[in-house]
């Protein structure tokens, strides 16, 4: 049971990266490579910050600020100095490594002695559940601390997905989705393609390295490679929501990241529960994201192919 | 009102694929003037729109709209004055997106675009009533993305979008050439309305002499990067189809007569 409840609550966390990764890949368009390194940073900030003393929420922001900064580089190195849109983003991705390890000042910094904001889980639990601290699920006991880490990180992640929706409802916002769209139309229309790239990369890595943050205090470490092939996984979760919302309408696509990301979650959950080598995970994923782009073209082909033969 | 001053643009200056698009414009349109631009395939007369509208910079000259020098703003400072509606239907237009949300995207053409609601019930009704007015029979479609709609349609949401702020100058890049003659016919017509109810200034590209001919207040040809005619007044007045095509005729023995000079000279000197 616990197993389920931390793959969710793990899902869900992730659900913030999938969340910026809808906003580069899908939004703008933007094959934006820096998260590997945005999420480490996201993780680095906020455990250097608490471990210095500083309050888990605040420190929380600060990652998400430095989260931002650096995809706002990322989209510079593209929009004002014409560096190629993947390179850009591993320039970026690569001088983080070396920024990570040097805000950590080495390569793991355990944070389970300190304050986080995963404490609030435990107000949280002693609010719903008193003194208990084994709750009986479908016939399974789990941890109140686990369920209430849960509801609190359901709760983040659904706030933030409707703040979200809620912003690309606006002008701004409006203005954003349409640079993925048509460009051509939107510089048209007198928005600043630039800057509103860099608008969105801001955002998008902001989550990333949110997402970095909640996954270092609720682990309690944040570790210089705890960014490695977040980028796929967060990929896959996006195509994944898309397949189960099958619309192009924002308000599914972020619903849709949300499913998708706990979705893949448990799916590699159940895998490892299974006897797959942790060690296969990242290919395992790869294989899995290959699969989504490709095999969707391969029907179609073979849906055409019948018609044609039909026809004939 | 445009005022253009010997505009010259080259393409990949120096190498063999040298282009001289723009070789010394110069133009000058009165507020409220509907100017037709004509010409063979590349003359120039689409460069000629992209220039106005900031897709590149100038090599020389200066380009002027209301009395301001336009000539190094960027493309999406011009779009603050300028409403432009494409050749292709898919330019014009955000496909994915809605036609409603297309249309608030232009409600805020050139202005500063911040966090208020870009859809309130309020704003819905008013497109719903601008688009009804249209006839397209779109006005209880408004949530359909875009890209499902036809050619045809979405060449009208996109003019209805360049009109909604009133632009100081609107360019039209030959945008009836891609539909069939009766979609090209209904927004012809829409343009014709719009044009007069604002009295736009107006530079349209055609590549449909009886176009250039029945519509509009002027009426210029461009051959080789440069204005070879430029007709208006009564002579606009009294143009026939049939006349542009004389010009045309012209043009292309002068220039066939120029190719067959060069032969000679070449034969002969080199």
């Amino acid at each position: 049971m616990s197993l389920l409840i931390g793959s969710l609550t793990i899902g869900l966390i992730l659900s913030l990266l999938a969340f910026g990764i809808l906003i580069s890949f899908r939004v703008v368009a933007f094959e934006d490579l820096t998260v590997d390194g945005s999420i480490a940073l996201g993780g680095a900030v906020t455990a250097s910050l608490i471990v210095g003393g500083m309050n888990p929420y605040l420190a929380t922001l600060c990652a998400m600020l430095a989260g931002g900064i650096a995809g706002a580089i990322t989209a510079t190195l593209y929009t004002r100095f014409g560096i190629n849109r993947l390179l850009s983003g591993i320039l970026v991705m690569t001088g983080l490594y070396s920024i990570n390890l040097r805000i950590m000042g080495k390569s793991n910094v355990p944070l389970l002695s300190h304050n986080s904001v995963m404490d609030s889980a435990d107000a949280l639990s002693r609010f719903l559940f008193g003194e208990e601290t084994l709750i009986p699920i479908f016939g399974w006991q789990a941890t109140a601390r686990d369920i209430s880490g849960l509801i609190l990180i359901t709760i983040y992640a659904s706030l933030i997905g409707a703040i979200l929706y809620a912003f690309f409802c606006t002008h701004l916002g409006l203005a954003m989705r349409a640079i993925g769209d048509n460009s051509t139309m939107i510089r048209a229309s007198g928005v600043d393609v630039a800057m509103m790239t860099t608008l969105a990369l801001f955002i998008g890595n902001a989550l990333i390295a949110l997402s970095g943050a909640l996954i270092a205090q609720y682990q309690g470490f944040a570790d210089v490679q705890m960014g490695i092939g977040m980028l796929v996984w967060g990929v896959a979760s996006v195509i994944l929501g898309e397949s189960l919302v099958g619309t192009k309408k924002i308000g599914f696509l972020i619903a849709g990241a949300i499913m998708g990301s706990v979705l893949f979650r448990l799916l590699i959950a159940i895998a490892l529960r299974w006897g797959l080598n942790p060690n296969d995970l990242k290919l395992i994923t790869a294989v899995f994201v290959f699969a989504a782009l490709v095999l969707p073209k391969v029907f179609s082909v073979g849906s055409r192919f019948k018609k044609v033969s039909a026809n004939a | 009102m445009l005022k253009i001053n010997s505009y010259r643009k080259t393409f990949f200056p120096g190498t063999p694929n040298e282009v001289r698009a723009l070789q010394g414009i110069d133009l000058e349109i009165e507020p409220g003037t509907w100017v037709n631009v004509i010409g063979t395939n590349g003359s120039g007369k689409s460069t000629l729109l992209n220039a106005v509208a900031g897709a590149f910079l100038p090599d020389e000259g200066k380009i002027f709209l209301n009395d301001r020098e336009i000539s190094r703003w960027p493309e999406h400072r011009r779009a603050k004055l300028i409403g432009r509606v494409f050749q292709d239907p898919f330019s014009g237009t955000a496909p994915s997106m809605s036609i409603a949300e297309n249309l608030a995207l232009a409600s805020r053409r050139g202005q500063v675009r911040g966090f208020g609601r870009a859809l309130s019930p309020s704003r819905a009704n008013q497109f719903r009533g601008q688009v009804a007015a249209m006839n397209l029979n779109l006005e209880d479609r408004l949530e359909n993305p875009i890209g499902t709609i036809s050619g045809g349609q979405r060449q009208s949401i996109t003019l209805l979008m360049a009109v909604m702020l009133k632009p100081s100058l609107l360019l039209l890049d030959e945008h009836t050439a891609a539909l069939d003659p009766k979609s090209a016919d209904r927004v012809i017509k829409l343009t014709q309305n719009f044009i007069q109810r604002d009295q736009l200034t107006t530079l349209m590209v055609t590549h449909s002499m009886a176009q250039a001919a029945s519509l509009g207040d002027r009426v210029i040809m461009m051959d080789r990067g440069r204005i070879v005619h430029d007709i208006s007044g009564s002579e606009k007045e009294r143009l026939r189809p049939e006349d542009l095509l004389d010009r045309f005729e012209d043009i292309r023995r002068a220039n066939q007569l120029d190719e067959s000079v060069t032969e000679m000279l070449k034969s002969q000197f080199v």
